[in-house]
């Protein structure tokens, strides 16, 4: 039995994008309905987990838009689409003032006007805060508000298997509902994917467990190109064992990054941040600690060596009114106190610049099906994102694309609905012979684990041909042993298990994409830094790269970038 | 590692296809000795038995997601390091819910009560984006900030002793949350807050246990929002009567 649910829009994601499209949706039209689907409660969502700040010009200061266009497109080392960019920087205000006009508790200077704070690769203080925890209160600002509005309809923990594409457009989705196994059909005339990047398709990771990936998978298999997946972000300061994320807003507000020999190592050598030493941006700043701790000045631990965050210099009250998450994490998960003692850091997996390939109104090239934040490649972020300008994207494109699809929805037709059904039957059928299957033995968190240390053994810090080629050998028969999966709980009711396995499925197909894309970049650029292909080389690899799914593999193609005012230069600080 | 020690982890388990009542499941599980509760968790799901159920995600003490009873007790399992328990280990899932299966709870009640104190800024008048952002002092943001630090973990409704006894209890998050906004200087939404607060079931049926504070996860201080928001909910009503005498 399939259950029906018809609304004019579908998001699949509850995080920032998500719930900022379902607020812009039933906004710009009185009428539409719209469903959220996402496989957590809205503020499970992984946004909660941000925490340095937001980035947009603030009138009356000495920043300009032209000037954070700049950094982006600089930060991005050119592969940025600069119309996109324009656009970004234009909305970024209007979208921070809104959500606090929402609620949001940012943190105030004296005369009660929003504070910034300096971020990386950034030339201005533009980083609107609200203390260190700014994804959270940003993520239940907009899931409060967003409950005054009854049209956006929420279904919490289902968990969607797949995108309806027919007749030349998206359809709706199908989606299991975790609580009780049964599956739901959501017919809709537009669909927006909202569904977060795909960390855990690595093994040390800031991102949490939900992080798979799973929109990128459902519309790479519905046939739209995955934008420049090579391109992943190594955050410089992770703890350790877990990887949980010390924010970039440490050094915003004057920490220091040392070596085992008490030096800071991003002043007095030369890795290409200049004056800008800590608060150089992120792809660099990972490189120069994995070089430090190469060079053997990094510090033994049990989790791998480390390098060392200091915070001391800025005082208990300091740390206590700008940086207090950051005190609870390092004394809850390494039983370090940031005020008397420098907190162990290495670089850890934290975000994914490519995604579901969309245009600056956040359209695929399915009609219908739209994607922002994280889950997308806009692109705005190019090969490097700058820190804080993600959590602004998710604000600006879930907005526009929540906007596009009502006005999209309006014109189109519904689906086939038998067939829809049929579908959605297939996909029960589906679940069905994998919950409980005993095929093959193969279990489900080693074939995780192999693949999380291709991922990382291929697709690190730094990179090189053979390390990625044979990333890309090992993903396949991974991919066969997942063919042969053995699960054991046979239970409808909130099966984890068989979300974990689906989960696995997507992460595959996401990790391919990003081994792939990668070994055919045969130059450094951004976060893509290979040894054998030191240079940036704009001649032959100034193009975003495509994936496409075939059942014999991916294909790769190339997509030109859109330059129109900042021409490629050297990218030095 | 030569530090791992073996503990007994004894498990809620419950599948409504299969069982009448919750029972419970051992797992041996080899700990390291910086482990959460939620590291052994995962390692039974990944290694003993796959058929676990529990909710998790950030493990960082942020989501919200992974609160259970740990010996008894309402804790956030990833932030509840494993060295403060002994050889023997108790997960069950957080008292005063339902179950939906093993450690899951069901956590609607809870969203409709969240959703019943309007948490949304309510303004005569909605401000122009052209406006700008609203003045706050940092004085004004501190009256409301500790309250709006709630993570939705619901540690709060599982020690509460009066949600044990009325399950309609509007309870202490969804409390301290209304409150948090009728405290945001943005705001203009008290009045409506306040009929719903001296409503049944809600601020006036708080036993003072104070038991919300102490296992907050966050230093929310939900039963000090209740205080307030008692205060004002009656001050509001006392005023409005007056002012309505003096016409």
């Amino acid at each position: 039995m399939v259950e029906v649910y018809r609304h004019d829009v579908v998001i699949v994601g509850g995080g920032g994008a998500g719930l900022r499209a379902a607020i812009a949706a039933v906004e710009a039209d009185p009428k539409v309905s719209v469903a959220m689907v996402s496989k957590v409660y809205p503020m499970r969502s992984h946004t909660v987990s941000a925490e340095g700040g937001a980035a947009a010009y603030v009138p009356g200061s000495d920043d300009s838009l032209e000037k954070h266009a700049y950094d982006t497109v600089k930060g991005s080392d050119f592969l940025a689409d600069q119309d996109c960019v324009d656009y970004f920087v234009e909305q970024a205000t209007p979208e921070l003032t809104r959500l606090e006009h929402w609620g949001c508790p940012w943190s105030r200077n004296d005369d009660g006007s929003v504070a910034t704070r300096p971020f990386g690769g950034m030339t201005v203080p533009r980083t609107w805060f609200a203390a260190d925890k700014v994804g959270f209160h940003m993520l239940h600002t907009l899931f409060q508000h967003s409950m005054r509005f009854e049209r956006i309809v929420r279904y919490d923990e289902n968990f969607v298997t797949k995108l309806l594409v027919d007749d030349g457009a998206v359809r709706g989705v199908v989606a299991v509902d975790i609580r009780s196994g049964a599956m739901r059909l959501f017919v809709g005339r537009a669909v927006i994917l909202a569904t977060g990047g795909a960390g855990k398709c690595f093994p040390f990771t800031t991102n949490g467990t939900i992080k798979t990936g799973d929109g990128m998978a459902l519309a790479y298999r519905a046939g739209v190109g995955l934008k420049d997946m090579e391109f992943v972000q190594y955050h410089p300061t992770g703890l350790p064992g877990t990887g949980i994320l010390i924010t970039e807003a440490s050094r915003g507000e004057g920490g220091y990054v040392l070596n085992s020999e008490g030096e800071r190592f991003l002043v007095t050598r030369d890795y290409g941040v200049g004056q800008k030493a800590e608060l150089g941006p992120r792809d660099m700043i990972s490189r120069a600690e994995i070089l430090e701790i190469e060079a053997g000045r990094g510090i033994k631990g049990p989790y791998g060596d480390y390098v060392l965050l200091d915070l001391r210099h800025l005082g208990e009250a300091k740390i206590m009114a700008k940086l207090p998450f950051v005190r609870e994490l390092a004394r809850t998960y390494v039983g370090v106190d940031p005020v008397y003692e420098p907190i162990p850091i290495r670089p850890v997996l934290h975000y994914m610049m490519g995604g579901v390939d969309t245009d600056l109104r956040g359209a695929t090239p399915v009609p219908g099906l739209y994607a922002a934040g994280e889950v997308a490649s806009v692109s705005i972020n190019g090969s490097n994102r700058l820190g804080s300008n993600s959590l602004t994207e998710c604000l600006v494109f879930g907005a526009r694309a929540g906007v596009e699809a009502v006005a999209f929805a309006r014109a189109a037709g519904t689906g086939n609905e038998a067939r829809l059904r049929a579908e959605a039957e297939g996909e029960g059928a589906r679940l069905d012979a994998l919950r409980g299957r005993k095929k093959g033995g193969e279990k489900l968190s080693h074939i995780r684990r192999e693949m999380q240390l291709a991922m990382e053994r291929g697709c690190g810090v730094y990179r090189d041909q053979a390390a990625m080629q044979q990333a890309v050998a090992e993903l396949a028969p991974l991919k066969g042993r997942y063919a042969d999966l053995a699960l054991e709980d046979t239970s409808q009711v909130f099966n984890t298990e068989l979300l974990q396995g689906l989960e696995l499925g997507n992460m595959l197909d996401v990790a391919e994409a990003i081994a792939v894309a990668a070994a055919a970049r045969r130059e450094s650029r951004g976060a893509h830094a290979c040894r054998d292909f030191p240079k940036r080389n704009d001649r032959e690899f100034l193009h975003h790269s495509m994936v496409f799914f075939t059942p014999s593999g991916p294909r790769l193609e190339k997509k030109a970038v859109t330059i129109t005012r900042f021409q490629p230069e050297e990218r030095k600080y | 590692m030569s530090d791992v020690k073996k503990r007994t982890f004894v498990v809620t388990r419950f599948d409504p296809d299969r069982d009448q009542v919750p029972k419970t499941q051992s797992y041996e599980v080899p700990c390291r000795p910086d482990w959460k509760v939620l590291d052994a968790l995962n390692f039974i799901k990944d290694e003993i038995d796959a058929t676990l159920s529990h909710r998790w995600s950030c493990r960082m003490a942020v989501c919200g997601s992974c609160g259970m009873n740990v010996n008894g007790e309402p804790k956030l399992t990833c932030k509840t390091s494993l060295e403060d328990y002994g050889d023997t280990v108790e997960v069950a899932p957080l008292s005063n819910f339902p179950i939906i299966r093993d450690l899951v709870i069901d956590m609607d009640g809870f969203m409709e009560k969240f959703r019943a104190v309007k948490p949304w800024i309510i303004a005569a008048k909605q401000r122009a984006v052209e406006e700008g952002t609203y003045r706050q002092s940092p004085e004004q943001l501190a009256a409301f900030k500790q309250f709006s630090m709630c993570i939705n973990c619901m540690l709060c409704y599982a020690a509460c002793p009066v949600v044990s006894q009325e399950p309609e209890f509007l309870g202490p998050a969804a409390i301290a949350l209304g409150h948090r906004y009728n405290m945001d200087s943005r705001d203009e939404g008290q009045p409506e807050r306040n009929a719903v607060f001296r409503g049944e079931g809600t601020v006036f049926n708080c036993s003072y246990a104070n038991e919300c504070s102490e296992v907050c996860p966050k230093n929310v201080d939900p039963a000090a929002a209740i205080n307030q928001a008692k205060l004002n909910a009656v001050i509001d009503w006392a005023t409005s009567f007056v002012v309505r005498r003096e016409k």
